[in-house]
């Protein structure tokens, strides 16, 4: 665990945007000292000056002046616009998603754990490794009630919200252990759901992810639900004729929908299209697709989103396909005994999540060095 | 002055037949049309929730003196901190000033004899009481875990805790607010004394005119918001669940749509009695009369156009949150104005030291901090950072107990002669208002540093490097409640053994100051003409002080 370096009591900045934020609460804590201070010396100038002296005095001092008044409501005025305008820049700068992330990774938040899948297809539970210096965009969303992705350390938190995707984005600048939170009351273990967030040198990061594996990229496993275990393929392919739209090349493009109207297929609306998809019928097909909702979990989800992004020739900047050292059957030599005693496996889903979490540590501790 | 005599300022004995020794009967309590009985019943109900309250706030601090949650394991803490909160917004901080101080003031200050509608008044008691008992039946068979902020689609779906009945009490409630606020404002409107003008209105009555607007105003979303919610718990019906076809921010949308109105219910009383006791306590008029009135309304109005600040990290567009962040900016202003003008008030005052002005002047430190903290909140990029931390929970009990609360008492302290006929002993009284500061900024200043270093709130367990600032704060908490039972002793110990009051120990100009303490069912044995502005401290206030400094001879040499 790693303690504050330089203020005490002060949590540690590791991302872009911490100073930022600091910079702005050092400036609001010199002007609530500059408000403070006068006024409570005034009071107390003034309770001791003006104290009683004859209990029925009645002194007929100044009691109204347009002037001060005046004065005293523009100047609060021009101050809480200096705070206002230096809270949207430092808000945008938070919140505005940069359009080139180096690396996605999803989240589903649950009663009563973070559930993540890196684009390469690692799952982690109650932890995430990132690598330092690298913008990193989170797609998010819950499979029961609100969550908050609450990193202190980052000075940046977002809600997760069911039935729709939230998106969070840092870039980290220290290396380092750091706090991850659920803000947003959520239960019976609320104050359990949490854990670290892993900040590492690209090199140990690198040999993180290649010492922790699980079957298949998002990507992959899209394709599988969307050609085997869903049969979305029957009708989305098969050229010219094909009962349903086609997907190729459809991201962040316009579709012209039944009645004329347009949409940017993004990914709300392809999660949409699978969970109600008579709600926005593309021009020119019948509406006789059934609902998906309740046969896909959340998971399966955010992998049919980025299988139908990679139609588009959308992805992150990792291989779609993954690299050949990330596959199953390579990993045993670069990972440490606990990881190499457990067989390589090819499945996914909960088991092997569970596996990737007691071994997590250990990598951060002593990077993998071993080959 | 010519109506010296109508009003009541001689130092005769009180008459013998007053509201208090008017029937002893329970009948002739739980009957009465007296707004006087009216807001003693109100006092002692009020007083027993914020001690039902406390008990919880007690709980929540015990169990944060470690890191671990061991006194209570988590499903207990969270039952701790949502009850502890209901308690005290719903059921404390919401009717305190309005229905306590405003029921027995408000017409007494006009110079009326009652509220004008004596009867819906009785009936809003009544609906308190039955939405206490179902809240209470709810929690006492179980209690609810949902936060008092009810948010979907926890409370709809997942919580299987007492959420409807609790709702429901809630829901009951908001009705007595309600009427109390109409009632609140056809009195003002039509049961003025002759010669008691809009600008001649105590600052109080016109904080309790801004309030009733937003109790009538805003009480009626959140009881459909409630209702809402127990809709979807019962019935399955699709509002806020996205499961089954709801939208779980139109929640937070409508519960805030209220809820930060409610934040001025709570504090906009507490500004109203905090003027009434920095004038009369420095013995001047106050500074800028019109001002402080008008920015009461102004709150009222502008706090209707910044829910949308307690969402700021809920998902809502950038936009969305920019422009709610500027009206957060704006509706600063007015409280800022408020501050400026107390503070000159004092300006060449004649400042006692009583212990209602103790709280007078503890109440604008530390509505400084609670709203200056406001602005730290208003700003979106400082929200993203702390929102649902300490930072929040410190910067709302700076402005709920720093605010209103120490207003209550100050209000309850300035008007106890009034209200009992008694005198309390000054001296524990400034001991207990000096406690009470210290131990509540004890308890709640290291919780600004608790959430800038991310300590979560609502959590039972949190990391061990916070724990040092959480025993401060929890030692604090032990303080404060030292500091709150005191009240209580030497309050009731008055009642039997306190100096007679008579009908104005301070000799100040309010109407109230002009009947006997305490007051004949009546109010006043004839209608008062009111002749002075308001606060006017000398000869033209028509108060007897050759009488008054005669009285004091006397009791001195004696």
């Amino acid at each position: 665990m790693q303690t504050n370096s330089w203020v005490p009591l002060f949590p540690e900045q590791a991302s872009s945007f911490a100073w930022q934020v600091d910079y702005l609460y050092f400036y609001l804590i010199l002007v609530s000292v500059a408000f403070m201070i006068p006024i409570v010396a005034v009071i107390f100038f003034f309770a001791m000056k003006y104290r009683e002296k004859d209990k029925y005095a009645a002194p007929h001092g100044l009691h109204g002046s347009i002037v001060l008044e005046t004065t005293w409501s523009i100047i609060p005025f021009i101050i809480s616009m200096t705070i206002f305008l230096g809270g949207a820049i430092v808000y945008y700068n938070q919140y505005r998603i940069p359009d080139d992330p180096d690396m996605q990774v999803y989240v589903v938040g649950k009663q009563w754990m973070w559930k993540l899948q890196h684009e390469t297809g690692q799952r982690e539970i109650n932890e995430l490794h990132i690598p330092v210096g690298r913008k990193v965009k989170l797609t998010m969303t819950t499979e029961d009630a609100l969550h908050s992705f609450y990193v202190p350390a980052f000075r940046t938190k977002m809600d997760v919200v069911p039935g729709r995707f939230t998106y969070l984005w840092f870039e980290a600048t220290k290396p380092g252990k750091y706090h991850l939170f659920c803000a947003e009351y959520c239960g019976l273990n609320h104050s359990g759901m949490g854990g670290y967030v892993y900040v590492m040198e690209q090199r140990d990061f690198d040999n993180w992810l290649s010492g922790n594996v699980s079957g298949q990229t998002p990507v992959e496993a899209g394709r599988d639900l969307f050609e085997n275990k869903l049969g979305c393929a029957s009708c989305h392919t098969g050229g010219a004729g094909q009962r349903g739209a086609p997907l190729e090349g459809i991201f962040n493009h316009e579709v012209a929908l039944v009645g004329g109207q347009k949409v940017i297929a993004n990914e709300e609306y392809i999660r949409n299209s699978i969970l109600n998809p008579s709600a926005q019928i593309v021009e020119g097909y019948q509406p006789i697709m059934p609902t998906f909702k309740g046969q896909v979990t959340e998971e399966q989800l955010i992998s049919l989103v980025a299988y139908i992004k990679s139609l588009s020739g959308v992805t992150g900047p990792s291989t779609q396909t993954g690299p050949a050292s990330t596959a199953p059957g390579t990993t045993g030599s670069s990972n440490s005994t606990s990881e190499s005693m457990t067989p390589p496996r090819a499945d996914r889903g909960n088991s092997n999540t569970q596996g990737s979490n007691p071994n997590a540590p250990g990598n951060t501790a002593s990077p993998a060095n071993s080959r | 002055m010519q109506n010296v005599d109508a009003i009541g300022t001689d130092f005769s004995e009180t008459p013998k037949l007053n509201y208090l020794n008017n029937g002893y009967t329970l009948k002739s309590w739980l009957l009465t049309k007296d707004h006087k009985r009216i807001a003693i019943m109100y006092l002692i109900s009020v007083s027993v929730f914020f001690f039902i309250g406390g008990l919880y706030a007690a709980a929540i601090r015990l169990e944060l003196l470690t890191p671990a949650s061991d006194l209570l394991e988590s499903g207990s803490y969270n039952k701790a901190f949502t009850q502890h909160g209901i308690m005290m917004v719903f059921f404390f901080l919401i009717p305190s000033i309005p229905a306590v101080l405003g029921n027995f003031l408000l017409p007494i200050m006009i110079g009326a004899k009652d509220l004008a509608l004596p009867r819906i008044n009785l009936l809003s008691l009544y609906i308190l009481w039955i939405g206490a008992a179902l809240t209470m039946y709810g929690l006492m068979v179980g209690g609810v875990d949902t936060g008092w902020t009810f948010y979907t689609p926890y409370s709809t779906t997942f919580s299987n805790t007492y959420v409807t009945i609790v709702g429901l009490g809630i829901f009951v409630n908001g009705f007595s607010s309600i009427l109390t606020g109409l009632n609140f404002i056809v009195t003002i409107h039509t049961m003025r004394a002759p010669g008691m003008t809009w600008f001649r209105m105590p600052l109080f009555v016109w904080a309790m005119y801004a309030v009733s607007l937003v109790q009538i105003l805003g009480t009626p979303v959140i009881a459909i918001t409630v209702l809402l919610v127990a809709i979807e718990r019962i019935a399955r019906v699709g509002i806020f669940d996205p499961a089954i076809g709801g939208d779980p921010i139109l929640f937070q949308h409508l519960f805030w749509f209220y809820s930060h109105p409610a934040v001025y219910i709570m504090v906009l009383p507490g500004m109203g009695v905090i003027s009434e006791l920095i004038s009369n306590f420095s013995r001047k008029k106050i500074f800028g009369y019109e001002f402080i009135a008008f920015s009461s309304i102004a709150i009222a109005v502008f706090g209707f156009l910044v829910w949308g600040h307690h969402m700021f990290v809920s998902g809502q567009s950038i936009y969305a949150g920019l422009v709610f962040s500027f009206l957060s900016m704006v509706v600063a202003i007015p409280s800022a104005i408020k501050v400026f003008n107390w503070t000159a008030t004092l300006y060449q005052g004649s400042i006692s030291y009583d212990t209602p002005m103790l709280y007078g002047l503890g109440f604008i430190g530390l509505f400084l901090i609670g709203g200056l903290t406001g602005l730290f909140l208003g700003s979106v990029g400082i929200t993203v950072h702390v929102t649902d931390t300490y930072f929040v929970v410190a910067h709302f009990h700076y402005v709920m107990v720093g605010g209103q609360v120490i207003a209550y008492l100050g209000g309850l302290h300035y008007w106890w002669p009034k209200m009992t006929g008694r005198m309390y002993s000054e001296f524990w009284g400034r001991i207990s208002a000096m406690l009470i500061f210290v131990g509540f900024n004890l308890t709640f200043f290291p919780q600004f540093i608790l959430g800038y270093m991310g300590m979560p709130r609502r959590y039972a367990s949190y990391p061990e490097e916070m724990q040092v600032l959480n025993i401060f704060s929890s030692a604090g908490a032990s303080v404060l409640g030292v500091g709150m039972t005191m009240p209580v002793i030497y309050l009731v110990h008055s009642l039997f053994y306190g100096k007679k009051a008579g009908a104005n120990p301070w000799m100040l100009p309010g109407l109230e100051w002009r009947t006997a303490s305490p007051p004949p069912t009546e109010n006043f044995e004839t209608t008062p003409v009111v002749t002075w502005e308001a606060y006017e401290f000398g000869e033209e206030s028509g108060l007897d002080f050759e009488e008054a400094r005669r009285r004091d001879a006397v009791t001195t040499v004696s």
